[in-house]
């Protein structure tokens, strides 16, 4: 299930099992780039569950392909056109459905945010990144990195990533948020989803509109776990631009064959300015997604 | 008697719609601070609190229009809203600046019963909540318990919840305070099943609809709503 095209699937698995567990056969995700809303269309396909996905409605203009994708899978793509009309408001319409249709609907939330327990799920469905990545590079370089970098939207591949070299106090870890996105950047404490965390909110606790050129990052709220190691100083957080990660999607095209989404381009944008020369990038989904958008640039 | 308890959304014109919903024979008021993202509200409340945020009502603001029904009605007024206002007022803060406008206490939508617990609330319970977290919610909570009928949102039924009956007898098994029940109560007929069962009803989404017809309408609505509620008989399950 690989071509699902995000590390979004390693959750969406997980869960689905839960989800099995649990006796329930209606799954509601919501979706911003549309890469966590294919993986769960994904699942629900294989384990014959009932899927809707709700997405902002600009979303689906930007992310048309994986509407389409969704829909070949099986999924019902609710459209969500009031607010922002992208990843905040289709996660509160996800949430209102579950809480509404509790006794049969799995809520397949997509990334390490939401109520407890569900940042802790997703951390550990997505640690399997952090785990793989530390047994990978000591076998192909006999030492572990000396930074592991990764973007961050909700933060869920970040997060993974990090899982898997905490303990190693020697590696730095960086995540790149989008600078129109940028909760820990800029934001405050607030609670959005069920979860206290960093968040663009102004003085009055309202929650701001997120821009990013990258759906999957345009995205007001974080992980709380992340706002706890930025706290903490475990981690460090930065922030990359639309420009910045769209000159590193083409870099990386042209001289590694590589096409990667614009999520993880702005993590590849900022692990070029370090000094180390081991770094691990997380090239947490493919770019073709994001050929239309990159391409009307 | 039982309670009826009406919701607003805070706005210019809520003080008068206040005295108007208590004219009409309500006993508790509640006042909507909008919040960007209301995730327990339905599409009524959610699109009345985008209009209100449109024309500036922030919190201070909200704290005025708190004030301003103040000075107009003596029943408790209740300010409803998201942690997320209160984590950026401060607490503390918030709770007091309310209370000095004339609040009678606090419901916070989506604060959890063990968190904050400094902060004197009305608690919330659903049809979902475990004995033992109603049993916590109330122990901590200011008076009475608000009661949600439905799992999910606000915003009118076609039916009463057939939820509410186990619930309220769930309630009742844990705490001896009053219990009134809330979302997706509507007509009138559901407000008198409502109050058969238990000791209060809170309408919200159909009487925000109402207020949007100004005073008299809503205090008409009321009085429906009273009418009903008292016809229920007083003593329950
Ligand atoms: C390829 C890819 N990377 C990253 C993200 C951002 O999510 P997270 O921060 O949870 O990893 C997305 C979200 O859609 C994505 O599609």
């Amino acid at each position: 299930m690989l071509h699902t095209g995000a590390h979004k699937l390693n959750n969406a698995l997980g869960q689905a099992l839960l989800a099995r567990r649990l006796g329930k056969r209606r799954i509601v995700a919501e979706t911003g780039a549309g890469q966590h809303g294919v993986a769960t269309a994904t699942v629900c396909a294989r384990f014959g569950f009932e899927c809707v996905v709700y997405m902002g409605a600009e979303d689906m203009i930007r992310q048309a392909p994986n509407v389409e994708r969704m829909g070949l899978l099986g999924a019902e793509v609710r459209p969500v056109e009031f607010g922002t009309q992208t990843l905040k408001e289709a996660t509160s319409e996800a949430i209102r459905d579950w809480i509404t249709n509790v006794e049969t609907t799995h809520y397949l939330i997509g990334s390490c945010v939401g109520p407890a327990p569900y940042p802790e799920i997703v951390r550990e469905l997505q640690a399997v990144i952090g785990r793989e990545a530390r047994e990978q590079i000591l076998a192909a370089e006999g030492r572990l990195p000396e930074v592991a970098i990764a973007c961050v939207g909700g933060g869920s591949n970040a997060i993974g990533l990090f899982a898997g070299f905490l303990d190693d106090a020697e590696v730095r870890l960086v995540g790149v948020e989008a600078v129109g996105a940028a909760s820990l950047g800029a934001g405050r404490a607030g609670v959005l989803h069920g979860s206290r965390s960093s968040l663009l909110v102004d003085d009055d606790g309202q929650v701001l509109d997120a821009h990013s050129i990258s759906a999957g990052l345009d995205y007001p709220g974080v992980g709380p776990e992340h706002a706890f190691l930025r706290d903490s100083g475990r981690a460090e957080y930065v922030g990359a631009s639309d420009e910045e990660a769209l000159a590193s999607f083409r870099r990386l095209a042209a001289t590694e064959g590589i096409i990667p989404a614009l999520e993880p381009s702005h993590a590849l944008a900022k692990a070029l300015e370090l000094q180390e020369d081991l770094v691990l990038v997380c090239l947490s989904g493919r770019g073709d997604k994001d050929l239309s958008a990159v391409l009307s640039r | 008697m039982k309670t009826l308890a009406i919701y607003l959304m805070c706005g210019a014109a809520t003080p008068k719609l206040a005295e108007a919903a208590v004219e009409g024979g309500a006993d508790i008021v509640e006042l909507g601070f909008p919040f960007s993202d209301p995730l327990a509200d339905g599409p009524v409340i959610r699109r009345a609190g985008e209009r209100a945020l449109d024309e500036g009502m922030r919190t201070a603001a909200c704290l005025e229009c708190l004030a301003a029904t103040r000075r107009r009605v003596e029943v408790p007024l209740i300010p409803m809203t998201y942690a997320s206002l209160l984590e950026a007022y401060g607490y503390d803060r918030f709770a007091t600046a309310a209370a000095e406008a004339g609040a009678t206490s606090l419901i916070v939508a989506d604060l959890p019963v063990d968190a904050e617990p400094g902060l004197r609330r009305v608690q919330l319970v659903a049809p979902t909540s475990t004995d033992e977290r109603i049993a916590l919610a109330a122990e901590r909570t200011d008076g009475w318990l608000y009661l949600v009928t439905v799992t999910g949102t606000t915003g009118a039924r076609g039916d009463l919840s057939p939820a509410l009956r186990t619930l309220v007898e769930r309630a009742r098994d844990l705490t001896g305070l009053p219990l009134y029940a809330g979302f997706g109560i509507s007509t009138p007929e559901q407000a008198a099943a409502a109050a058969a069962i238990a000791d209060g009803v809170v309408v919200g989404s159909r009487a925000v609809e109402v207020a949007a017809d100004g005073p008299a309408a809503l205090r008409e609505y009321v009085a429906s709503l009273r009418e009903a509620v008292d016809s229920a008989p007083l003593v329950s399950s």
